[in-house]
């Protein structure tokens, strides 16, 4: 039983030991912020590595716990982001008054999506929900002397508990027609009754708030804007991502008996969401907006993918997010570099980009590349798998919009393609050099962008483990 | 032969530009890069004759690895004649392009490397068997245009490279739609497997206007031409010759080896459209190309009348049409390509490529102005050079359908040759010829790389003029098996 239990949560388990260690160095004599965030990296390093090291598949807890090969890959993609992220934020939290606690917050979030996704319960993935929103909301604040920053994080706390409450109507509802909430015994209760579909209204409004879905997105572009750069690519990549991972579960499991009903509303919210994402971020000029709503039109591409309920349908996605994680954090790891620097964060600063940061600005382009699904980097291919899981019911209207909605998407990401190369600027941002440690985040994130397509083991390790519609 | 050769040499070429220093080796690691391309290329070709009579299979050199095994796509690349004409073809333009930008001081490496990545493109569509990797490939070749019109172009190159760069961003959303009915309604994505299975008639017809369309945007066809006149005009001399000599050909050959090919019920029961299509592009190209007074919108224009006779050959459906059709590809890109590097070479010199301010070029720089000559008389279908052959073959092929409209719109494009007699003469005898601007009496001829970059091209045209069964017979084999696809699909119905 012990060694069960230490196996099965042993990521979990190392997310907590990583927290209280950090409480510790806390309360004990001051550091420096830099030997701190040396430490902090290191361990979550090592946290990486050892999340690949022998797990196992089992069932904890009566079932409120599981844990499975699928798992483990979505929470190594996680620690992975973080990672990613605590790199990138080094020379932000080196000048800031309190870094141990942001990472106490950010680490005690991700504890919170592990138990999400491992969640055997619609209880327990609730309150895996919840602690990873909180937390969340108090580091938006972090920039202290921001206002603007404080409002993101009000505007994220008010949002989630909104779609909170939805969702756990949603799941009361579903637990009076059904007299359970564990996902193994769920579908062979769930008829689609009326309640029933209300319920499941409820929570896909609840999740639909959580990866922005159109029309539950209004909050992205404020929150994005104001949050410190850490906690916006936290926001777009770590939190969406876990919240799509146990989305996709959760439909392909608890609410397959009717899978009819909701495959025509994944057809609609998909169309919308890529549109609306779209039109929108033609018209950013503040470089974490105009991320804020192509990351909602990545989640209507998304949506695609995931109403193929296929094996490849759900594989897709997760290879999807692997590569968004890369690409996405790419592009906020040099908005980053550059805000961190120079305190530029709107488009039209990036004119003539190029001519003082050639290195700087290949990566941007690789990464916004990346997210429009250009070859040869990976995104084309995570893109147009979703695609082609989508189209496998035999949708070629939906897929025919979606892939000439990718030609709207081209326009924007080029636009500032065309800023970095072509544009020419009085006052161009001045060279910049960068720091190690996000120095070697974006390179991580290139070596991904570059590798992951191209590898197909990858693709074919998640494959083996997804499951579509049993 | 190893036909990945082709893809990976370019690609190490790109990688080493990267890590070259200074200007010199720059030139050097492109100049030998695209030496070897040719090389390949024409060690390709010799394999290839030899084997030719031994091998029946349809494809040679055939080579497949498992890729992404879930979903079925594989690399699986191999050569018939045709692919063989358009390699040939894209490696005698990616040497002269090379040539021709020996002079490119500003951010030569990115440009350099984007020309490889260019070609790297066009080589990897040009083999592949696998509709998957097919697609790969010819994304990959968009987006280096972009770059290269956008930063090195002259005029207004940011709007022509966002709308070159939409346009076929576009289409490829047409064709990967077209792909992905395919895919699914045959559960494979290698290109010889689907042309045995018969696809459903009204999936076929769904699907090939997909096809069809989207890669007849990369080749000009109306009314998706716009994006030409304005890509290549602002485009630099050697993103000019590779977009019409190399990007517009990906678009026929997906045409031909895709669209027609996989889908032949469709091919006879939308042909009547394609006709008319290309009909209109080549009258209508033609007499807007009269109205041109800039060099490069005078070649932009007269590409999509070309590009026309690639789409009517195909449209026509017989043997010999489809015959010229190749032909008036490969004739097409060598032409466009010398025509645009002549015109970068008057335009490098005089600094203009309005035809009213030029003249009386023969006096000062003779060799440039011979190129000029040779290539309008290729275009306008000179016997001798290889325009004369492409286009007569496609009028043959074309008068070979015996359906009435057909011939009307053969007769129709025929007589378009007049209005592109009328242009090409026009325009070069103003430039080259008549009084001359005392501004230009100082001028230099060609260099020794523009002489070479030139020379290759003409040498290509030459033989292809002169003997023109050369090529017949490398083609040959291939459009029979197309035919015989096509055929199938008449006695099925």
């Amino acid at each position: 039983m012990w060694t069960d239990f230490l196996l099965l949560m042993k990521q979990e388990m190392a997310l907590v030991v990583i927290i209280f260690f950090l409480l510790i160095l806390k309360l004990g004599k001051d550091r420096s912020n830099e030997s701190y965030l040396k430490i902090v990296n290191g361990l979550l390093l090592l946290n990486l590595i050892f999340g690949f090291i022998s797990n196992r598949d089992g069932v904890l807890f009566n079932e409120m716990f599981r844990n499975n090969g699928l798992m483990v890959l979505e929470k190594n993609i996680l620690n992975l982001g973080m990672l990613i992220i605590s790199l990138q934020s080094w020379s932000w939290l080196k000048g800031h008054k309190h870094t141990p606690e942001f990472y106490m917050l950010l680490l005690s979030t991700m504890l919170g999506m592990f138990f999400m996704i491992s969640g055997g319960n619609l209880l327990m993935f609730y309150l895996g929900l919840e602690l990873s929103t909180i937390p969340l909301a108090a580091a938006a604040n972090f920039d202290l002397t921001k206002r603007r920053s404080s409002e993101a994080a009000m505007k994220l706390i008010f949002s989630s508990a909104f779609a909170s409450a939805l969702l756990l109507f949603g799941i009361s509802m579903i637990y009076g027609t059904t007299g359970t909430l564990t996902f193994s015994q769920l579908p062979q209760h769930i008829t689609g009754d009326p309640l029933q579909l209300f319920a499941f209204i409820l929570m896909l409004a609840g999740f639909g708030f959580k990866i922005s879905v159109v029309p539950f997105h209004l909050w992205t572009a404020d929150v994005y804007e104001g949050a410190p750069v850490a906690v916006t690519s936290f926001l777009s990549v770590i939190s969406k991502g876990a919240v799509l991972f146990v989305f996709v579960s959760v439909l392909y499991t608890v609410f397959r008996p009717i899978a009819g009903v909701w495959y025509l509303m994944f057809f609609i919210l998909s169309l919308l969401t890529i549109f609306v994402g779209n039109l929108f971020a033609i018209r950013q000029n503040n470089f974490k907006r105009f991320l804020a709503f192509s990351s909602i039109a990545q989640i209507g591409f998304i949506l695609i993918g995931i109403g193929g309920s296929s094996p490849e349908g759900m594989s897709a996605v997760v290879y999807f997010v692997l590569i968004y994680v890369f690409s996405n954090l790419a592009a906020f790891g040099v908005v980053s570099v550059v805000s961190a620097a120079t305190g530029k964060e709107s488009i039209s600063d990036y004119k003539g980009f190029y001519k003082t940061n050639p290195v700087l600005s290949w990566m941007l382009t690789i990464a916004l590349f990346s997210l429009a699904g250009v070859p040869p980097t990976a995104g084309f291919f995570g893109k147009y798998f979703l695609l082609f899981a989508g189209a496998a019911k035999g949708n070629y209207w939906l897929i025919s919009i979606a892939a000439l909605n990718l030609v709207i998407s081209f326009y924007y990401y080029l636009r500032i393609v065309k800023a970095i190369f072509m544009a020419s600027n009085a006052e161009p941002i001045e060279k910049i050099t960068i720091p190690l440690f996000p120095r070697l985040a974006l390179y991580a994130c290139m070596v991904g962008v570059i590798v992951v397509g191209f590898v197909s083991w990858i693709y074919e390790y998640i494959h083996s483990l997804s499951y579509g519609l049993q | 032969m190893n036909l990945s050769l082709l893809i990976i040499v370019p690609l190490l070429t790109a990688v080493s530009l990267l890590f070259s220093k200074g200007l010199k080796q720059v030139r050097t690691f492109s100049l030998a890069g695209s030496v070897v391309q040719l090389a390949l290329s024409i060690f390709l070709l010799t394999e290839y004759w030899q084997q030719r009579s031994t091998v029946t299979s349809p494809m040679l050199f055939e080579d497949s690895y498992t890729w992404f095994k879930p979903l079925g796509i594989n690399y699986h690349v191999g050569v018939d004649g045709i692919s063989i004409a358009m390699i040939l073809l894209t490696a005698f333009v990616v040497m002269a392009g090379v040539l021709i930008s020996w002079a490119q001081e500003t951010w030569s490496k990115e440009f350099f490397f984007l020309l490889m990545l260019l070609s790297v493109g066009a080589y990897g569509f040009f083999i592949s068997l696998d509709l998957f990797t097919l697609f790969f490939f010819l994304e990959v070749a968009v987006i280096p245009k972009f770059l290269l019109i956008g930063i090195w172009g002259s005029g207004k190159k940011e709007y022509s490279a966002m709308k070159l760069a939409l346009m076929l961003m576009g289409g490829s959303a047409l064709v990967f739609v077209g792909l992905a009915g395919i895919y699914y309604n045959t559960q494979t994505f290698d290109m010889l497997q689907i042309a045995k299975t018969s696809i459903p008639l009204e999936v076929q017809q769904f699907f090939f206007p997909f096809a069809f369309v989207g890669f007849g945007v990369f080749t000009a066809l109306f009314p998706f031409h716009t994006w030409v006149p304005d890509g290549h005009s602002s485009a630099p001399t050697a993103a000019s010759m590779f977009l019409a000599g190399i990007s517009m050909k990906l678009g026929g050959y997906g045409c031909l080896r895709v669209a027609t090919f996989l889908m032949p019920d469709a091919a006879h029961s939308y042909s009547w459209i394609i006709i008319l299509l290309a009909t209109i592009a080549i009258i209508y190209g033609a007499f807007a190309t009269m109205m041109q007074t800039d060099l490069k919108y005078i070649n932009a224009y007269s590409s999509v009348s070309h590009c026309g006779f690639v789409l009517l050959g195909i449209g026509m459906l017989t043997k010999t049409s489809i015959n010229g059709a190749v032909l008036q590809m490969v004739s097409h890109g060598l032409m466009t390509a010398l025509f645009f590097a002549a015109i970068g070479m008057i335009y490098s010199r005089t600094h203009t490529r309005v035809v009213a301010q030029l003249g009386g070029l023969l006096k000062v720089t003779p060799f440039i102005s011979t190129v000029f000559v040779i290539a309008g008389l290729c275009s306008l279908g000179l016997p001798g050079f290889s325009g004369f052959v492409a286009e007569m073959t496609v009028f043959m092929g074309s008068w070979q359908n015996p359906d009435g409209w057909y011939r009307f719109a053969t007769i129709l494009a025929c007589a378009s040759i007049v209005v592109t007699a009328v242009y090409i003469l026009r325009a070069t005898g103003k430039t080259i010829m008549g009084p001359m601007s005392n501004a230009y009496e100082t001028l230099t001829d060609a260099t020794w790389n523009e002489k070479l970059a030139a020379g290759l091209l003409i040498l290509g045209i030459v033989i292809i003029g002169v003997a023109p069964f050369l090529l017949n017979q490398l083609i040959a084999p291939g459009t029979d098996v197309i035919m015989q696809q096509l055929g199938k699909a008449i006695t099925l119905k």
